[in-house]
């Protein structure tokens, strides 16, 4: 049966404690980091799954636990930056070993998350992630997308967006922000040889519960990609993080779509795209790029990317369709 | 508010789960959530979306009722008002509740 909303609602009422993230972590107000984790956890309890929590160093690791509190009330492991992977591979594999010896119920049904920022998954924890995925551990790896080193105040990473005004690529006379493209972590995770990979995005509920869902069902790693919006350093509204998803859903920014073991589905196809430059207008983060003389260039290089990127997209579904992998 | 060190156990161990509760971070708010239940349809988008879980609903019948919020921990980002569909959720300035 498919996880719905009011069903959620009834199975969790007011008791945060039975999702697993309770109230009074230190995430600043409208971040969409705590609501990732929110949505994830609570289809892992609703479908009888006890989840296993993994953090990677990063604003969300940093401020749900602060000695001597903690917000979470499920088992919670962090080890480093660079192998939040790593570890969670060896408490899948742990896990295993003990429910072969008898020490854990054989019919106990475990989730293993992995919660990570960009830095940890696109630039540090790499190796990591790669390395779980190649050996095959039954986790599931969530990357909440901010899209830079929010944590420790706006630096550049792999996953920030060109143009994007950063402390470490700021826009200047010479230089107009980050000048290299994002980096598509979807596509080196699909090209690993059995893996199911998904982005998702909070103003699509519905959507996120079922790649959840699809990857719990899914016998190997799975990864999904999170648009996560930060308040702060995208110099957007407290409030804004829903909407703003959303338009870059409607956009072409964020697509979402999933890879199932080399089988490329778009899972929305919205009949009308809004231009790319009403994603970018309300973002503070944008604001010096647009204030340049040479604005209109990068951004229209820049919608001509993401049309390209939705055209390939849509011939990968077309030509894979019904042609596994494996 | 902080312990002392004779009062934390041995070892830098957190000895109860969930236990970030003590600390309410309702005193960062600036704009305050009021709920205007005439508007409201109870549609569960504030419960879902709320980032600390601040949203207090009642599921004792058929559907579950949106009732209020827990000022405790609603650290007041509007992000409920923002995915409100009927605009039932006003967020109001701290400082008219202010008490003297």
């Amino acid at each position: 049966m498919p996880v719905n909303l009011f069903g959620l609602a009834k199975t969790f009422e007011n008791r945060a404690e039975d999702i697993g993230l309770v109230q009074g972590h230190r995430l600043c107000p409208g971040c969409a980091a705590p609501i990732v984790v929110k949505f994830s956890l609570m289809v892992a309890r609703k479908l009888g799954y006890e989840p296993v929590v993994g953090l990677a160093t990063g604003c969300l690791e940093v401020s749900t636990t602060i000695y001597p509190y903690t917000a979470w009330t499920v088992p919670y492991i962090h080890n480093a930056f660079e192998n939040s992977a790593a570890t969670m591979s060896g408490v899948e594999t742990a896990a295993r070993a003990l429910k072969k010896f008898g020490v854990l119920p054989k019919d106990k049904k475990y989730a293993f998350f992995v919660f990570a920022g960009d830095g940890g998954t696109y630039d540090i924890g790499l190796q990591s992630l790669s390395g779980m995925i190649e050996r095959g551990h039954k986790v599931i790896y969530i990357l909440y997308d901010n899209e830079g080193y929010m944590n420790t105040g706006n630096q550049r990473s792999g996953s920030t967006p060109t143009g994007s005004n950063t402390t470490t690529a700021p826009v200047g006379k010479v230089i107009p922000g980050k000048v290299q493209l994002k980096k598509n972590i979807v596509e080196i995770v699909a090209g690993h040889e059995y893996v199911y990979a998904a982005t998702v995005s909070i103003s699509d509920p519905n959507d996120f519960f079922s790649k959840i869902e699809k990857s719990l069902n899914f016998d190997g790693p799975s990864f999904i990609a999170a648009f996560s919006p930060c308040v702060r350093f995208w110099r957007i509204p407290d409030g804004a993080a829903n909407s703003i998803s959303k338009l870059a859903v409607e956009t072409k920014y964020w697509p979402l779509y999933e890879v199932e073991n080399g089988v490329y589905r778009v899972t929305r196809k919205p009949r009308q795209f809004k231009p790319l430059i009403e994603f970018l207008k309300p973002q503070g983060r944008f604001k010096p790029l647009l204030s340049r003389p040479d604005a209109d260039e990068i951004v229209q290089r820049l919608q001509e990317y993401v049309d390209r990127r939705w055209e390939r997209l849509l011939t990968l579904e077309e030509a894979t369709k019904g042609k596994p992998i494996r | 508010m902080l312990k002392s060190w004779k009062e934390i156990p041995i070892g830098g161990v957190v000895d109860e789960p969930g236990k970030s509760r003590e600390y309410k971070t309702g005193t960062w708010r600036v704009l305050r959530p009021v709920l205007h239940l005439d508007k409201c349809v109870h549609c569960m988008f504030c419960w879902l979306y709320c980032p600390d879980m601040a949203i207090v609903i009642d599921s004792s019948g058929q559907k579950p009722k949106m009732i209020g919020f827990n000022y405790n921990y609603c650290k007041g980002c509007g992000l409920c008002a923002d995915v409100c569909p009927t605009n039932a959720i006003e967020m109001r300035p701290e400082t008219e509740f202010a008490e003297e």
